[in-house]
């Protein structure tokens, strides 16, 4: 039986990790694994505490429709990465940073 | 420490590890080959947690699908991406230091809630009732998802069709608006 606590902190790591992927790349698709990585330590939450919720079933239920948002969202998000990448010629974010003109 | 740990602690320091080089990696096409591993080593995380069914839509969704997009959106985009990547130099920027910096303190404040309030003694959790190991969680969540969650379930399909639109508007050909 693993304690919940280990299941905490190992989303908590993996948060911090993605985090960092986020605050620091300069590639618009690692900045992306940094937030499936800080999705996925949401959705690691949500499970381990869902043991302990069989009537309801919320921690998996929710895991389930965060994962599907997920996937909806980076489809989106790689959508909106190649059309950055057709009008700018890079996916750096930090070289991206006008509007319409 | 029987084999169940073992395996769990396994999986655990594998998901870290992976993750740790993927952010770390200056090779897009090695930071997302490994980030199947981790999404993998994920689902057997999500395994000990006693939730079946969401390690097997992990690894059909994200292992599947994210990760087929991604190296789309890699190929698509692929010259100038490996051009920008070329210089590797080794000095870390101050954009690093504040990056680390931030994701380190995150990290201590998550570690410090987490020791600090012990989850396991908490009511509900002491009340409830916890899934058994021999539980089957499939039959749990199609009931749930037709009966008490609905309408969050209803939502998402429409969410699910206006993403679909999004994206295909988005990444069509002509610039017409």
């Amino acid at each position: 039986m693993i304690p919940l606590s280990h299941f905490l902190i190992i989303g908590a790591c993996l948060f911090s990790i993605g985090l960092y992927a986020v605050l620091t790349k300069k590639n618009a698709i690692q900045v992306l694994i940094g937030i499936e990585f800080m999705i996925n330590a949401a959705i690691l939450n949500f499970v381990a505490f869902g043991k302990y919720d069989k009537i309801n079933g919320g921690g998996q239920m929710f895991a389930l429709f965060a994962i599907v948002l997920a996937a909806a969202g980076v489809a989106v998000a790689l959508a909106i990465i190649l059309n950055v990448y057709k009008h700018f010629k890079t996916i750096d974010p930090s070289k991206i940073d006008n509007l319409r003109n | 420490m029987n084999a169940e740990q073992v395996i769990f602690y396994f999986f655990a320091a594998l998901l870290l590890l992976s993750a740790l080089i993927v952010v770390t990696s200056r090779n897009l096409v090695r930071s997302i080959f490994l980030f199947f591993v981790t999404l993998f080593s994920l689902a057997a995380i999500y395994v000990f947690a006693l939730a079946d069914f969401i390690a097997l839509t992990q690894v059909v969704l994200y292992a599947g699908g994210v990760l087929v997009l991604m190296l789309f959106a890699f190929m698509l985009s692929n010259k100038e991406l490996l051009n920008a990547m070329e210089p590797a130099k080794r000095v870390f920027k101050v954009k690093h230091y504040v990056g680390i910096f931030i994701s380190l303190a995150f990290l201590f404040i998550l570690l410090q809630i987490f020791t600090e309030r012990d989850f396991s003694q908490l009511e509900w959790i002491k009340s409830g009732s916890p899934i058994s190991k021999n539980e089957n969680t499939i039959h749990l969540i199609g009931i749930q998802s037709m009966t008490f969650y609905l309408l969050p379930f209803e939502i998402l399909s429409v969410f699910l069709m206006m993403a679909l639109v999004g994206a295909a508007h988005l990444a069509r050909k002509d610039k017409k608006i």
